[in-house]
């Protein structure tokens, strides 16, 4: 293995992480628009949040699509085209949230926006529901042939592993969004977003049990890579008990910092895990290596120099764009958007 | 219907359907930031209702764009695996370069120009519609760059031990000649659509006016708010108009050296779109219309144009265009011996020939109706906003633009047909051999209802936003949302 690939691997891994770290709350934050917002109002002022940073943080996951495509071919036509269905689910989940802010900002009566606010709702539960499920099925072992396609049936899919995944990822996503929520609204709501998720805390410990029992069986992580998977597994236990004492504490961005923590750490489990593969099939002998799937090196040289120049500087207005916008919500500023307020007459 | 019928019909669909929003969305934005940074130089306010206004038909196809777009990224894995396996040595690249360079700079920018007005100097804030804009724009460009590797591929090598396509210079990759004509073509397109689409709102907006005798006209004339609104609508036609015009132009430009090119390069496609099928004589002539008999590959009858053919593809008035049939031989011995002899070159020609000169009779128009707009809006005799027939063409002139796209694509997507890659990958061995007719079918269904939904949406809200007006203030009697809430809140408050 070359250390291109190896590094393109990572970079995948990162850009996946990337995505659970800056979508996850955008996903968390719909969800509490219906379990914890108490009116249309406070809905469109959750969404309001998001709503200058969702597209940008949906990028990250067509990133890591395209970053696939480009330097493992192999592996994004196999894992895409064998998980037809359930990508199918997330992007119909994707479509439905992603319109919803735009048309929710252009409803006149409470009854219209509430319409696009169930979308909104709709999409921020299941897309990573079903990436969840994508993510912790894929680990298991697929029946794959020689050429590399994925013949997966439906208890491949559908699994306690998978199913468990998938309520996980939703679970730690809503306890982020919630922890993004307690950062950019006024000291009330603040400290009511703090006060659910320190309830809800003590069910990530029994989910997390639960998860990793599952996975012990149902996977080969911690038979082939035992010491990096349960340091991870030890990683994530940590962040969330961190979290959970943050919430207690009521310290929002370091419950935001550990809830972000967990949500990477999954998807580095996962990486750690199926390395040096990255399809994982149900006969040993037919997995998927990093070596045959990837591009040439000289692909992945071109995309490493395009990568090194462009990262960074992406990072930067990325990191700006939160910069300037870091203002807490009042709740009495309740416009979707600015553009609805009356414009001057000359 | 097999799996390859269906996963086709479902990359049209989608394709077709996300490229309605897409010369939209990089039209409409070209405006809109045109329109703030002629409110950054001359301060007029006018101009900034007008970025406001414009923006929200903007950000609703924005919306339906990008999530259409996510689509894409994603169906050359899910529907198209073979072809990813044999090209993602080379597609894939761009499309990564894409999200990296594009997509993260149009979402990011346009989350923070819609929601920082107050916040920033003008300056600034026209900064931003401008880097959505070159977001938008460089997404083209490498999509593209992906799209032109399938017409005419270079800079590649076989990979002999895998049997797929390896990239040999990036460089070269750019630098594909199919691209530099389909870009500015399509970028051309775009801002025709953005122009024609401004200009045919303005259009149904006066024509909401009701006016339609000469005391309508001085009741506008004597109303503050009737005379702003002409104003209003006068401008946005006006600037639509130019940019229409300089679109239009430069789409014939472009088409032209694409057709210049075409006839060297792929002679079927050339052949199908202008219905030859034997050899022409030289000089060639150019069939205006022809009645064509596809089962027997011939013409049955046409009107031609003499030396017009050679002139249109050689620029010079000497000159063979090549037929179908003789193509057809050519490629057969060209590539039977590693395709087959089962192979059938020859395209949907009645299709493609008409489609075409849909295509080409648009762009015309689009010329013709800019230079009208701008004569009828001159200073001196501004009378656009009186004739309510003349607003209904140019308001019907909002749909048109869509019919020409999709005239364009059909002839660049069918014309290479039986090619995913051309010469070197059929589409029939390109999908998925894990699709199945139900899994594709099921997609297909779900994916068509979503388009009419969003697309039925999107056109209610942008005829609302019309309808509402650029004066449109929200205040506490329009919005009960807005008076609620404050009560609600304070009850919850309390």
């Amino acid at each position: 293995m070359s250390f291109l690939q190896l590094m393109w691997f990572c970079v995948i891994g990162l850009l996946f992480a990337g995505f659970l770290l800056f979508e996850g709350f955008d996903f968390g934050v719909g969800m509490a628009t219906r379990f914890l917002a108490r009116n249309g109002d406070e809905r469109a002022l959750f969404m309001r949040a998001v709503g200058p940073h969702w597209d940008g943080n949906e990028v990250w996951l067509i990133t890591a699509g395209g970053a696939m495509f480009a330097a493992f071919p192999l592996w994004y036509a196999s894992l895409f085209s064998g998980y037809y269905i359930l990508l199918f689910l997330v992007l119909v989940s994707l479509i439905l949230r992603g319109v919803s802010f735009e048309f929710a900002s252009q409803a006149l009566t409470d009854k219209e926006r509430n319409i696009w606010q169930w979308a909104n709702f709709v999409g921020c539960l299941f897309a990573p529901f079903f990436l969840g499920m994508m993510l912790t099925s894929f680990i298991q072992g697929v029946p794959m042939d020689d050429k590399g396609n994925v013949w997966a049936g439906f208890f491949d899919v559908v699994n306690w592993l998978s199913i468990v995944g998938g309520i996980a990822v939703v679970f730690f996503c809503f306890l982020h969004g919630l922890h993004f929520l307690s950062l950019k609204l006024g000291p009330g709501d603040s400290r009511r977003m703090l006060n659910t998720s320190e309830k809800l805390y003590w069910i990530a410990y029994p989910a997390l049990v639960v998860f990793v029992i599952l996975a012990f069986f149902m996977t080969d992580f911690y038979k082939l890579r035992p010491v990096t998977s349960w340091m991870l597994t030890v990683v994530i236990l940590a962040a969330t008990i961190c979290g959970h004492v943050s919430t207690v504490k009521k310290r929002g961005g370091f419950a935001f910092a550990s809830s972000g923590i967990t949500l990477m750490a999954v998807i580095a489990w996962i990486f750690n895990g199926i390395f040096p593969r990255v399809m994982v099939a149900e006969d040993p002998a037919k997995s998927m290596m990093i070596t045959e799937a990837s591009a040439s090196p000289y692909t992945m040289k071109i995309m490493t120099i395009v990568l090194c120049i462009f990262l960074p500087i992406v990072l930067a207005y990325f990191v700006w764009s939160y910069f300037i916008q870091r203002k807490r919500l009042v709740s009495n500023d309740v416009s979707m958007t600015d553009l609805r307020k009356p414009l001057a007459v000359h | 219907m097999g799996v390859l019928e269906l996963s086709r019909i479902q990359f049209a669909m989608t394709t077709i359907y996300h490229f309605f929003f897409v010369p939209m969305t990089i039209g409409i934005g070209l405006a809109v930031a045109i329109m703030e940074t002629m409110y950054v130089v001359t301060k007029k306010d006018v101009y900034k209702t007008m970025t406001k206004f414009w923006s929200k038909i903007f950000l609703l196809a924005f919306a339906v764009g990008v999530v259409t777009g996510i689509i894409q990224e994603f169906q050359f894995g899910m529907n198209w695996s073979n072809y990813s396996r044999f090209m993602g040595d080379i597609f894939g690249a761009p499309l990564a370069i894409e999200a990296l360079l594009a997509f993260f700079l149009e979402s990011t920018f346009i989350g923070v120009w819609m929601f920082t007005w107050d916040r920033f100097k003008p300056v600034w804030h026209m900064v931003f519609i401008w880097l959505t804009n070159i977001g938008s724009i460089l997404s083209a460009i490498w999509i593209l760059t992906a799209n032109s590797f399938m017409q005419h591929p270079v800079a590649f090598e076989i990979n002999t031990a895998t049997g797929h396509v390896r990239l040999r210079s990036f460089k070269d990759l750019i630098a594909n000649p199919q691209l530099w004509v389909e870009f500015p073509h399509v970028f051309a397109a775009s801002i025709c659509t953005g122009a024609f689409v401004v200009m045919g709102c303005s259009a149904w907006s006066l024509l909401r006016m009701h006016i339609k005798s000469k005391k309508d006209v001085e009741s506008v004339q004597a109303d503050a708010e009737g005379t702003a609104k002409v104003d209003f609508f006068t401008r946005s036609l006006r600037m639509a108009a130019v940019l229409g015009l300089i679109g239009a132009c430069l789409a014939i430009l472009m088409g032209d050296l694409q057709g210049k090119f075409i006839v060297y390069d792929q002679p079927m496609k050339l052949a199908a779109i202008e219905g030859i099928y034997e050899d022409t004589g030289d000089p060639a002539p150019w069939q205006a219309v022809a009645l064509i008999n596809e089962k027997d590959h011939k013409v049955e009858a046409s009107v031609d144009i003499p030396e017009q053919g050679s002139i249109l593809y050689y620029g010079t008035n000497h000159g063979k265009v090549r037929g179908m049939n003789s193509v057809n031989k050519e490629l057969h011995e060209k590539y039977d011996a590693k395709f087959g002899e089962d192979m059938n070159y020859y395209l949907p020609t009645t299709l493609l020939f008409w489609v075409f000169r849909l295509m080409v009779g648009i762009g015309f128009a689009f010329a013709v109706v800019s230079i009208c707009v701008l004569w009828f809006t001159r200073k001196k005799k501004n009378t656009l906003w009186q004739s309510r027939w003349k607003l209904w063409i140019m308001g019907l002139f909002t749909f048109v633009p869509f019919l020409a796209t999709t005239s364009g694509w059909l002839v660049t997507e069918m014309g290479r047909y039986p090619w995913i890659v051309y010469g070197y990958q059929t589409i029939a061995d390109a999908v998925s051999p894990t699709s199945t007719v139900p899994k594709v079918l099921f997609t297909c269904v779900v994916y068509f209802l979503l388009f009419l939904l969003m697309g039925t949406v999107m056109i209610f809200y942008s005829r609302r936003v019309l309808h509402q007006g650029p004066f449109y203030q929200p205040d506490e009697g329009d919005t009960p949302v807005e008076v609620t809430a404050g009560t609600q809140r304070k009850v919850a408050l309390a």
